[in-house]
């Protein structure tokens, strides 16, 4: 297959990079399949992590059918989903397989793979001003270990002992023993599988990402004078790089002791269902845990931190002002990153931790929200006699902002041990990581598709559309999650499906219902999102300046449709930092252009 | 296909269709009318719907907490002492964050309002000021060693020695059920090996009660049999506490992690296989005064099971009837101990008369209390 789509046309005119020697044809397949270009990669992760979000959405939605109406049946979900829903209703064994594909799908292949995938590639090298990245073969394959490991969690919807079912930490024992539930049979090893694939793709990717933004600054492009979503996904892959590797062993632990008789987890163990005592003797269960949330907590903030980046970002280019603080931001997610890993037994205070090692891990933990404040201010200031465009992206790092701080501060709450005791694993802890976790990275990132979009695809998004996306989401973002808090101060436990036989919890029909609505009608919303995304691909409004957004950074003085190198001729060289905004009664200045002699000075 | 199936989903099509026919209509009017101006206009409205959201979403909050609140358990007192001290560490946060909450989302909003674009406003270059991010780094600084030093306080408090008097109580989880061991009249509990289960003949917890030779991998095990368990009183029904007696949990697992959790106590504990962890409390109400204070008379203290052990997780509840001291007194003297000599030792002798009596006894005096 030959090229001839509109989209070739600009790159013959490309030089790829300074010795212009890698001028040649390329196939369908090289171009747009195993593609090389950062650009290319970015959209795979993009488009990859869309689907993912719609089927990891659409889990949510079946089970939140289950919670809203425990005691009715569905016939048709039954047309829908076969087995999975005999008689219209959803099995336990399936509603826990749900939750727990719904979980580790929108963790991991979502909002680590599809976000951090998505604009470190697409970003870093057009903001720091490189062709490419460091290594764009590392940089597909990155893409393609990403691919390989989201078909076998898929294929693991599809067997017949099902899907793993053990929640998204994978806690053994339950999870290392198929005895113990259906689901830590075959869809464990897959699960396992997919995993460690995806931790392969983590790691080539995070090592790029961070060389690239080590070596591959074009000339004047010193580290402060990055901008902040550069550091953001710099500090993200750090995280990334570091913790993975902690997850994995710990999963071949795993591993070891599902097939090969070892006792790393497992220790003390009957099993009821066969009537037998296991061999195994001496383990820790919680050793698993401690290797878990060594990656699970950075993890969180692999998630937030480009949320974090390209909210700044964006915020600052819709204020038409500097980003307030910016060596204070830095600092900041610098503190963030590093805190990540000295918290993380704060999942673990009612495991029988010891009290005095739990205490410092309180301190730590509150520590952390300091960094957390600074952001939070800093953007507050960054608004405050800003002259405001709300174009999408701006609304949704708006609404970014919000979510961060109202589900940063439940997360005082579950870092404080005493409180803890009561709220663990409770629906308060639901309401909390989703709020800062997941519809806030999910702002983060439709701010950044909605800004990044007319670069990416040479066209605009319908803007209306994306108003109605906005509002429907963040007001049932916080319709769905806020009235979960009470349901948690009940004591009300996470991952039930059914709490009529309760006589403590079973207050909460009405309000069971009404969430779910809700649930139903924002994931519809989101596939008008998608609908508008693809149809804006091909349908959009044009783009017609290289500067839509009025921005300094380099992106926006590459061409409309970048072709394979980024740059026409020479790579921009950089005078300044990313933050020139309104100054000296300028709209801005971009960060090409020299210091004026009269310039005053910041 | 269901008819509601079809039904829904053209309902849904219908939805997105008139959306997106809006969505076009409007891009072809603003192309009409400008760029400049349909972005003025688009502005207008983006800015006014975050003061309407701002508006409408602390009404909201206020609403949703005069219709929640009362179903949480707030609205009574804690029946534990720790509880207690829960309570008001939860209050002390909740009243800090609560304050941030508000100021930090008025000022997010009220901003995006008051600083929309406007032809005449200049924005205000401003990229930093070192007062100021000193100041909302060590207030906050400060505001969180607060919160650490009251919590750290009822943390040790709480997690600390129980005391010297404490009852002392063994519960393990299973799938999907509670399995709860008293110590009986010598005060012991008696050893376990958990590859002495043996559901068949009523040895839940594989009590010691003979010797005998086990082969395990590490070769084999002579276990001699533990005679402090033979009075050990193991339970499935329920947990029976005294109120104004503190207790201390002994928490184990026969399979994988459950965990304890006592939503009306405000306390939770982990029931880790091979690690067994404790827990200590004192209840401060009996289930019939709390019948009284919740105004439900269908009140119980439940146990409800907070870590996902599998397909039934969501069923595993256990049971505890805080009574008063007489009471308990009287439930423990129906209690015969499981330790069945018969069937632990074929030959020996066979059971005292008096037993079977006792047995008929305790059934009435369950039937008595159960019915209070
Ligand atoms: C102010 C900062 C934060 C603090 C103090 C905090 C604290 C905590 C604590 C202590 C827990 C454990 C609660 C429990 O298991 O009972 C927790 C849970 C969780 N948090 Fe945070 N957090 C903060 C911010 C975040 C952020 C930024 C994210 C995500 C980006 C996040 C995501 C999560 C997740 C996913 C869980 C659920 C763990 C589970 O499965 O039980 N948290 N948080
Ligand atoms: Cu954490
Ligand atoms: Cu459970």
């Amino acid at each position: 297959m030959s090229h001839g789509h509109a989209e070739v046309l600009t790159t013959h005119d490309v030089h790829h990079d300074e010795h212009g020697v890698h001028h040649h044809h390329q196939s369908f397949i090289s171009k747009y399949v195993f593609s090389q270009d950062h650009k290319i990669i970015a959209k795979q992760f993009l488009i990859t992590g869309m689907i993912w979000a719609i089927i990891g959405g659409l889990m949510s939605v079946l089970f939140r059918l289950q919670l809203g109406y425990p005691d009715q049946t569905f016939p048709w979900l039954e047309d829908i989903l076969g087995n999975w829903a005999k008689g219209g209703k959803i099995t336990p064994e399936n509603y826990y397989a749900l939750v727990t594909m719904h979980g580790t799908i929108l963790v991991f292949f979502v909002l680590t793979g599809g976000l951090s995938g998505t604009f470190a590639n697409f970003l870093i090298p057009l903001q720091i001003g490189a062709r490419d990245m460091a290594s764009p073969m590392m940089n597909m394959l990155s893409y393609w270990f990403f691919f390989g490991g989201s078909i076998v969690m898929l294929s693991s919807l599809f067997i017949q002992t099902g899907p793993f079912s053990g929640g998204w930490t994978a806690y053994p024992p339950l999870s290392a023993l198929g005895d113990a539930s259906p689901g830590s049979k075959t869809g464990m090893d897959l699960w396992i599988t997919a995993m460690a694939m995806f931790v392969v793709s983590s790691l080539l990717g995070g090592l790029n990402y961070v060389s690239t933004v080590l070596n591959l600054r074009t000339k004047g492009m010193s580290m402060t004078r990055l901008p902040l979503t550069i550091w953001a996904l710099f500090f993200t892959a750090v995280l990334g790089i570091l913790s993975f590797p902690v997850l994995l062993s710990g999963f071949i632990l795993l591993l070891f002791d599902r097939h090969g008789g070892t006792s790393f987890y497992l220790s003390d163990i009957y099993i009821a269902a066969t009537n037998t005592a296991l061999p195994n003797e001496g383990g820790s269960a919680i050793l698993y845990q401690h290797l878990f949330w060594f990656l699970g907590h950075p993890e969180v903030y692999i998630i937030l931190l480009p949320a974090m980046g390209m909210a700044s970002e964006i915020l600052s280019v819709n204020s038409r002002k500097p980003i307030f603080g910016y060596m204070a931001m830095v600092g900041s997610l610098f503190a963030i990153t590093i805190l990540a890993f000295l918290v993380w037994a704060h999942h673990m205070f009612v495991t029988g931790l010891n009290p005095f090692l739990g205490s410092v891990f309180v301190l730590l933990t509150l520590l952390i929200a300091v960094p957390s404040a600074i952001k939070v201010f800093n953007w507050l200031t960054t608004i405050w006699k800003a002259n405001i465009k709300f174009t999408p992206g701006m609304v949704f790092a708006l609404g970014f902002v919000s979510l961060f701080i109202s589900g940063g501060l439940t997360g005082i709450f579950l870092g404080n041990s005493t409180l803890d005791i009561h709220l663990h694993d409770t629906y308060f802890v639901i309401a909390h990581f989703h709020i800062v976790m997941g519809v806030s990275a999910f702002f983060g990132m439709f701010a950044g598709i909605y800004h990044w979009f007319p670069k990416m695809y040479g066209r605009y998004m319908n803007s209306t559309l994306a108003y109605i996306h906005f509002w429907v989401t963040l007001v049932g973002a916080y319709l769905i999650f806020w009235p979960m808090h009470y349901e948690g101060l009940a004591g009300m436990p996470r991952r039930y499906l059914d709490y009529s036989n309760w006589a403590s919890f079973n207050q909460f029909g009405d309000l069971n219902k009404f969430i779910s609505t809700v649930a139903i009608i924002v994931f519809a919303t989101q596939l008008l999102f998608v609908f508008n995304f693809f149809y804006s691909i091909f349908k959009g409004r044009k783009v017609t300046t290289m500067n839509p957004w009025g921005a300094t950074t380099l992106e926006w003085t590459a061409p409309i449709r970048p072709g394979h190198g980024n740059w026409e001729g020479e790579i921009p060289e950089v005078h300044r930092w990313a933050y020139d905004y309104s100054k000296d009664g300028r709209d801005f200045i971009p960060q090409t252009e020299p210091i004026g002699p009269n310039e005053s000075h910041h | 296909m269901t008819t509601t199936g079809v039904f829904l989903l053209a309902i849904l099509a219908l939805g997105f269709l008139i959306t997106f026919q809006i969505a076009k209509a409007s891009e072809y009017v603003s192309v009409l009318k400008g760029e400049k101006k349909a972005f003025e206009q688009n502005n207008r409205i983006n800015g006014f719907l975050m003061v309407v959201f701002l508006v409408l979403g602390l009404i909201g909050v206020y609403m949703c907490n005069e219709a929640l609140y009362p179903k949480t358990l707030m609205t009574h007192p804690s029946a534990s002492d720790h509880g207690e001290n829960i309570d008001t560490m939860l209050k002390i946060t909740l009243l800090i964050t609560g304050i941030v909450f508000f100021i930090t989302q008025i000022l997010l909003f009220w901003f995006a309002y008051k600083y929309q674009y406007s032809e005449k406003r200049k924005a205000f270059y401003y990229p930093h000021n070192n007062k100021l991010e000193v100041l909302w780094t060590t207030v906050p600084a400060i505001t969180l060693c607060l919160l650490v030093g009251f919590g750290l306080y009822y943390w040790f408090k709480i997690t600390g020695e129980a005391p010297e008097n404490a009852m002392r109580v063994e519960i393990t989880g299973r799938q999907f059920g509670w399995i709860y061991r008293y110590p009986g009249k010598d005060n012991t509990f008696g050893k376990k090996y958990f590859r002495m289960i043996d559901e068949a003949n009523g040895n839940m917890l594989g009590m010691i009660w003979k010797d005998s030779a086990m082969k395990t991998p590490n070769g084999v095990q002579n276990l001699k049999a533990d005679a402090s368990g033979y009075d050990d009183i193991i339970e499935t029904s329920a947990m029976y506490l005294v109120k104004g007696t503190p207790v201390k949990l002994i928490i184990n697992s026969r399979d994988v992690i459950h965990d304890v959790g006592l939503p009306h106590f405000r306390m939770k504990m982990d029931a880790v296989p091979g690690t067994p962890t404790t827990m200590w409390f004192t209840p401060k109400y009996t289930t019939e005064e709390m019948k009284k204070i919740t105004n439900n008379p269908n009140f119980e203290y439940e146990i409800a099971c907070d870590q996902m052990c599998g397909n039934g997780h969501y069923s595993m509840k256990g049971l505890i009837k805080v009574v008063t001291e007489q009471e308990y007194k009287f439930w423990l003297a129906q209690q015969k101990p499981s330790y069945k000599p018969a069937e632990a030792a074929p030959a020996a002798s066979p059971a005292p008369v008096a037993d079977t009596a006792k047995t008929a006894a305790a059934g009435t005096a369950n039937a008595v209390l159960a019915a209070k």
